[in-house]
């Protein structure tokens, strides 16, 4: 290769990443506007709530993956700084509120406080808790995390017992007429603070520190001979990390007016990395669809069933063994032959498993419904129901029958399909790997 | 006295418990480096099992089946789950028994209900087995602890007095050469995968009847032997032994006291305030906390556990 083609690649290059900035800014803008108009596509109240719902989980996901994803650390305990700035939050609201001083403009800096109150959590605890990575800071930080759930119960006061703090985020003077009454002002609220929080936690991974934190995850050792301690950048990624769950805490203070011993809880630690695993912890944007997803997964589903937690948990299994990258790996997969038009390779194969894997699905979710119906847990007694304007009566043996041969029919089907797509994607990849859809395909 | 001695028994039989949980869980660790998140869902299973096939088949039967079933199951799961994510390193190995942790939990939801099954210990032993005092000893503790004990003296005799012992323990630092040597070592794996999670079933059968047969049992056990195994040292079945006699000994002991500081507060005058909510609290009520105060104390001042070899 000579020189004026390096040069040329270079300039290439450049032109390419000034390109890709210059959409990345569209794109982000595109994204702005969207989440501005949202509450005019969707008025209902329980779209509204929802959208708050999803806008707070995305700032708490994001701030998880700055541990998993990028530092490698898997926290089973991260609700204590996400509980913790919610209590900050919500003490910090009643006492403004009671004593007549602020109004409106304190509930836009309120996450702030929130934030801080998880900063102090994560260096407070922190010094204990990342001396080690991998399965050892999880160990560790599901005991620092059940410890400070068990310690909250005992503090009343502070904590608000089996009831909770409850506060109220109208008082005082509004701010250019918003007054955080309307769930709509508090929507724009979360919105504002999710953009800038996740724009700062963008910025940290550019930073050294963010890159370290990189470093330390991949081979702590290096990282070591470099000249950088491992155990304090996982310190300062904790920290940093605990502040950005603070703000969400506070968030859902605002939201909520409502903070109770449960936030702290193991519940709300396995949300979180439920949301960013499923979401996808090897890229950034990851966890925000993750967040998305599962809070409305979570919404969605659990109005049709009982057992929508169990579906839940067979999905995350599911992730785990098949795509450990979750679905933003899944996203980066189709990424460059999208770039190249070569996924119209793929779609017929696509087509193909589609019905298989829907009938497998189908199969399955009929079985575990039926078994429910007739096991003695939460629906016992209903042993029928109507389904798309049939009955369906769990004791005779149609609904069973049809539900197994669907999963052994859809599965076998499946299996033999879904080898045609692995088949297609070795020459996609290999078209991709060549740079162009030149070869023709066979 | 009495009370002291009550106590004392109990908190040793709770302790045994919790070593049946915490031995399976160091070995599985020290061999795999796998930290069984579903330890103590294999636990919750076998109290579950146990109550449902002694309510078909009576309950000594369901002692020696139940944990069995557990063990299949848990040599399944690593049979078919474990292994495949084995590959992807030791965050995905995690990630999956967490899985499990939450699947198990909700099948227990969906099967048995959200409250607690009615798991009574057997007539045969609902007598006192001796006095202390004036009070009767109940025997069935006596019996959990002599299972307890007969068990963990099988797992030691196993690990060091037979063929399969030597190799078990050959693979746990030698996996490599063991398998060199013509052993399956995958599935000598296996088969200490699913011997932790039976012994952890029989440890929920008797316990299961003792303390409350009920969904949430698994967490609430789980984060405690996952304290009790950093306390006495990673991998360190010794030091398993001695953090599970303590933890137990010393919950037991704080969940019947109720004694609190305001008498000390109040001769120095210190009340209201945070001295106040301080005072106010009982130790019965710091209990549950006791355990995980320990190891953060362990871990700032000894950080490799009691008899643990490497730091934590």
């Amino acid at each position: 290769m000579s020189g004026a083609d390096v040069a040329n690649g270079a300039i290439a290059k450049q032109a390419a990443a000034a390109a890709a900035n210059g959409s990345a800014l569209w794109a982000g803008l595109a994204g702005i506007a969207a989440l501005i108009a949202l509450p005019f596509v969707f008025p209902q109240g329980f779209a509204l709530s929802l959208m708050c719902q999803m806008g707070i989980a995305t700032i708490f996901a994001l701030s998880y993956n700055m541990l998993l994803g990028q530092t490698g650390l898997l926290s089973f305990g991260h609700a204590v700084y996400f509980g913790l700035g919610a209590f900050c939050a919500i003490h910090l609201m009643r006492w403004t509120g009671s004593a007549r001083t602020g109004g409106a403009w304190t509930i836009v800096v309120l996450p702030l406080i929130g934030g801080l109150g998880g900063l102090a959590a994560g260096l407070i605890l922190g010094g204990v808790t990342t001396r080690r990575a991998g399965t050892i800071f999880a160990m560790i930080s599901l005991g620092v995390g059940e410890m400070v759930a068990s310690i909250a119960p005992m503090f009343p006061a502070l904590f608000g017992g089996e009831a909770g703090i409850s506060a109220n985020r109208v008082f005082g003077a509004p701010l250019f007429g918003i007054t955080f009454g309307p769930q709509r002002q508090v929507y724009y609220l979360i919105v504002g603070w999710a953009i800038v929080a996740a724009l700062g936690m963008r910025a940290l991974t550019k930073t050294p520190l963010g890159r370290m934190a990189n470093a330390v995850r991949d081979n702590p050792e290096r990282a070591q001979f470099v000249g950088y301690n491992p155990q304090r950048v996982r310190f300062l990624m904790l920290t940093l990390s605990g502040f950005f769950a603070g703000i969400a805490g506070g968030l859902s203070a605002v939201n909520y007016e409502i903070v109770t011993g449960e936030t702290l809880g193991a519940q709300t630690s396995a949300l979180v990395l439920l949301m960013a695993f499923i979401g996808g912890i090897g890229q950034f944007y990851g966890p925000i669809i993750g967040a998305v997803l599962v809070t409305f997964l979570q919404t969605a589903l659990s109005q049709y069933t009982h057992a929508w937690l169990f579906y839940f948990g067979l999905f995350f299994l599911f992730m785990v063994l098949k795509a450990p990258g979750g679905i933003a790996s899944l996203v980066e997969l189709h990424r460059d032959p999208w770039r190249l038009g070569l996924t119209r390779w793929i779609w017929p194969q696509y087509g193909a498993v589609l019905i298989p894997a829907l009938a497998t699905v189908a199969g399955l979710i009929g079985l575990v419904e039926l078994v429910y119906r007739i096991a003695g847990g939460v629906d016992a007694g209903e042993t029928s129901w109507r389904l798309f304007g049939h009955a369906v009566v769990a004791t005779s043996w149609v609904p069973w029958a049809t539900a197994i041969v669907l999963l052994v029919a859809g599965g076998w089907l499946l299996a033999k399909t879904w080898s045609g797509v692995l088949c297609q994607w070795k020459t996609v990849l290999r078209a991709t790997a060549r740079g162009d859809a030149g070869e023709t395909r066979k | 006295m009495e009370f002291f001695l009550v106590s004392l028994l109990n908190g040793v039989s709770y302790g045994l418990l919790l070593f049946m949980l915490s031995s399976g869980l160091t070995l599985i660790f020290s061999m795999m480096g796998v930290l069984n998140f579903a330890h103590a869902s294999f636990y919750m299973l076998g109290a579950y099992f146990g109550y449902q096939i002694s309510k078909a088949i009576g309950f000594w039967p369901a002692l020696v089946i139940a944990p069995l079933a557990v063990g299949v199951v848990g040599a399944m799961v690593e049979r078919y789950g474990l292994r495949r994510v084995h590959r992807f390193g030791h965050v995905p190995e995690l990630l999956f028994t967490f899985g499990l942790a939450y699947l198990i939990e909700e099948v227990v939801h969906l099967i048995w209900g959200r409250i607690a099954v009615d798991y009574r210990i057997p007539a045969a032993l609902d007598f006192g087995a001796f006095e202390i005092f004036d009070s009767q000893y109940p025997a069935y503790r006596v019996f959990m602890m002599a299972i307890s004990v007969a068990m963990l003296a099988g797992l030691y005799l196993t690990l060091t007095r037979t063929r399969i012992g030597l190799i078990i323990r050959a693979a746990l630092t030698h996996p490599d050469m063991v398998q060199a040597l013509g052993h399956n070592v995958p599935r000598v794996f296996m088969l200490v995968f699913g011997g932790g999670c039976a012994l952890a079933g029989l440890a929920g059968v008797i316990g299961g009847n003792a303390f409350v047969t009920e969904p949430s049992m698994a967490a609430a056990v789980g984060s405690i032997v996952f304290v009790v195994i950093v306390v006495g040292g990673l991998g360190s079945l010794s030091g398993a032994f001695i953090a599970s006699l303590a933890i137990g000994i010393i919950q037991t002991f704080a969940v019947a006291l109720d004694w609190s500081l305001k008498d000390a507060f109040d001769d120095f005058g210190w009340t209201g305030g945070i001295a106040g909510a301080i005072a106010a609290i009982k130790l019965s009520s710091f209990a549950p906390v006791l355990p995980y105060i320990m190891m953060v104390l362990i871990l700032i001042f000894r950080p490799r556990g009691l008899l643990g070899r490497r730091d934590t």
